[in-house]
């Protein structure tokens, strides 16, 4: 078939509709978010198959075991910190196992492109004692994909993909294959499997204990995992997963030979084949693109008798952020590449800001004004474009740590005497993520205000819809028992300014809890209607 | 035959439309091409760059290693500077001389310019003014694009012909602004000698 242009995202996404899938779910977060915009983008008109944004990566998930358990094919896909959110079904969904294949695709964003962490998700697929695949190019994300879909129904597992920022945002050629019809005559999972009651549980989890022996059986003859022996080669193996392999063929061509290797994309890891090139070495280079995740399984306690084991723990690469073929061509001992000199100019930082317009910017603004004159105030945010209101100008946030977090920790806040606590979150994290901490802090009655930044959708990530916005966010709020009369709508605008910091000085002084709504469209919607 | 580009600029220059130009103009060709991009964050004003990589043969790392690549292909000055370390010693820098001025710390422009003009093979062109005179000041990544195009081992019939399916939604009158943005871009560099 004739080779399409994709994103690795993408690839992802077009082998999942090859597969025949029923249904795919999703949170937007970079560097996941193209998977759905693409599913979405290509179910328009003639719908095989049914593509949604949700309101969180919990619900997205659980949404997809439901197809599962029908006997179905799906696909649910967000950022690495989005696996968090949906762990608790997602680690138990390997208990019940999986009925229609079930694929979850994480995506890392090791160097913190877009994120708050680095979090490895091979991890997690460790925990829950599932197959793991990680793709090394555009083609094998998309050929591992299609092969995902058949690993989950016959281990009857869910299977991760991992993908890092690299891969999901590049692009690059893609071969597809002719696609698969949707599973059809597929029972629905039986209850004694899928009620994971105790005595159901421990069942089902020594079924999967039992099954580890095929996931590394699989493991050891896929040609995904590739043990290269060269004689010639010296006394250096290596030991590449995912992308690394990547960065480790680019410059091992520059070596007098290329060390024997082995390229790890499923796990648990190709036991044999690793045995195998300690075997036949006397010094072992782990490349890893995010955590020293099979590293440390190679070092174990005390290292290898009579073997030099290197990697991200003794330095011979960095622990933080993204690998790049110079770090690669260091650690093998390469000499850098003659450059340019470089200029005495120094560089300013360009950090990406709000817009020109946002409504962000009136909504800090008059914050700001509203909280001079008292002595400690605290803004609690979260996350989202508005998190830019950290920097210059606006300094008018203290924390962002996790999607909802800013309502939460200002309830904690304002318990252990933060006056004001005020939390900041957008209409979508709070629907995300901010509805149960809202209705804890009502509970209490706590002293402390919250603001809703409303601008009717996922800025940051490009525009997606949101599930809590205008005049239902209103009803939900006062839903959740906040009083009428604390629950305040403003229209961030220049001309507002006034009368918008009386607002909000208002609801400081109310000990309370306080909903203020700042709502106005936002600005890269407003550019996208008027260009339509 | 590899050619290595960084694509430059800031977010919403439209960096990544010169990248979908040059990507499928190679696919065309039937050149193997990787093209490493910002999403996210960045594109909300910030720096962005693109890492994009064509060669006969296969290619494995998705970014570039320092000092190798051919070409900085910049939509604003500041930002060609960036990526300095990249380029190989005699590598060419194609870069807007238009500045994008969004930080309270922009440097004095003339020493931008000085540094671009150290590099034996330069190109530093007004994109704002020509694109204006194509018809748009939107179109300076296609200015930009045409001026590149001297270099780059893609001929100019598959890049003009990616242009206009790059625009073809927007109405005829946008693929002629821009067709034309990149001619003008493609005259002016070659009016420089090269």
């Amino acid at each position: 078939m004739p080779k399409i242009v994709l994103l690795g995202d993408e690839a992802v996404a077009q082998a999942a509709i090859d597969a025949g899938l029923t249904a795919a779910y999703s949170y937007p977060g970079t560097p996941a978010s193209e998977i759905m915009e693409y599913l979405i983008s290509r179910s328009d008109g003639n719908q095989k198959y049914i593509a949604r944004w949700c309101v969180n990566e919990k619900v997205a998930c659980e949404e997809a075991l439901g197809v599962s358990f029908a006997g179905q094919r799906a696909l649910v896909s967000f950022k690495h910190v989005g696996l968090n959110v949906a762990a608790d079904p997602f680690i138990n969904a390997a208990v019940t196992g999986a009925n229609g294949g079930l694929v979850v695709v994480s995506a890392d964003d090791p160097g913190m492109h877009s994120s708050q962490n680095e979090q490895d998700s091979r991890y997690y697929a460790d925990f829950a004692r599932i197959l793991c695949l990680e793709p090394a190019s555009h083609q094998e994300a998309y050929d591992m994909t299609r092969e995902a879909f058949d690993l989950s129904e016959k281990f009857h597992i869910p299977v991760l993909i991992r993908l890092v920022t690299r891969l999901a945002h590049s692009r690059a050629p893609v071969e597809p294959a002719p696609a698969r019809e949707k599973n059809r005559d597929f029972p629905y999972g039986t209850w004694q499997d899928w009620t994971l009651l105790p005595t159901n549980a421990r069942r089902r989890f020594n079924l999967l204990l039992e099954r580890q022996k095929d996931l590394l059986d699989y493991s050891e003859n896929t040609p995904y995992n590739r043990l290269c022996l060269n004689t010639d080669g010296g006394k250096l193996g290596v030991v590449v997963t995912g992308i690394a392999y990547n960065y480790f063929k680019e410059v091992a061509a520059l070596l007098p030979s290329e060390p024997s290797f082995l390229k790890i994309s499923t796990y648990p890891f190709p036991l044999k084949k690793l045995l195998e090139l300690i075997d036949r070495v006397e010094e072992i280079l782990v490349i890893e693109e995010g955590y020293p995740f099979v590293e440390r399984f190679i070092r174990g306690i005390a290292g290898i008798p009579g073997k030099r084991i290197r990697g991200k723990l003794d330095g011979a690469l960095p622990q933080s952020g993204e690998l790049t073929p110079d770090l690669v061509a260091r650690a093998l001992g390469l000499a850098e590449n003659p450059r340019l000199p470089s200029g005495d100019l120094k560089l300013p930082p360009r950090p990406p800001q709000l817009c020109t317009g946002c409504p962000h910017a009136d909504t800090y603004k008059a914050l700001n004004e509203a909280l001079k004159g008292f002595a400690r105030p605290v803004v609690f945010s979260d996350i989202g474009c508005y998190t830019l209101g950290a920097l210059p100008p606006y300094n008018a946030i203290h924390t962002c740590v996790c999607m909802g977090a800013s309502v939460s920790m200002a309830k904690g806040g304002a318990e252990a005497g933060i006056y004001p606590s005020v939390a900041v979150i957008g209409d979508s994290t709070f629907a995300h993520s901010g509805i149960t901490p809202l209705l804890d802090a009502v509970h209490s009655n706590t002293d402390m205000t919250v603001i809703i930044l409303d601008n009717g959708t996922v800025a940051m990530t490009g525009t997606q819809p949101s599930f809590g916005t205008g005049e239902p966010l209103d009803r939900l709020i006062a839903g959740l028992g906040v009083a009428p009369e604390h629950i305040r709508v403003i229209v961030p605008l220049p001309k507002n300014h006034q009368e918008n910091v009386k607002v909000i000085k208002e609801e400081l002084h109310y000990h309370g809890v306080s909903v203020i709504i700042a709502r106005r469209e936002c600005i890269q919607i407003v550019g996208e209607k008027k260009r339509s | 035959m590899k050619y290595d580009i960084i694509l430059a600029g800031v977010g919403g220059q439209g960096i990544l439309s010169i990248a979908f130009v040059i990507d499928n103009a190679a696919l065309e060709e039937g050149l193997n091409f990787k093209q490493a991009e910002v999403h996210g964050m960045s594109q909300r004003g910030g720096a962005v760059q693109s890492h994009l990589r064509l060669s006969v043969g296969q290619i494995y790392s998705d970014l570039i290693p320092l000092g190798q690549a051919d070409m900085i292909l910049s939509v604003e000055p500041l930002e060609t500077l960036r990526y300095f370390e990249y380029l190989k010693p005699d590598g060419a820098v194609i870069s807007s001389s238009t500045p994008y001025q969004n930080i309270s710390d922009y440097p004095v422009l003339e020493e931008i310019y000085r540094e671009i003009r150290k590099v034996p093979v330069h190109v530093l062109i007004d994109s704002e003014k020509i694109a204006r005179e194509a018809g748009s000041v939107r179109a300076q990544n296609m200015v930009m694009l045409g001026a590149a195009s001297l270099f780059l081992p893609v001929k100019e019939e598959s890049l003009k012909k990616y242009i206009q399916v790059l625009f073809e939604r927007r109405g005829p009158q946008i693929v002629q602004v821009n067709l034309k943005a990149f001619d003008l871009g493609r005259e002016a560099a070659r009016a420089r000698g090269l």
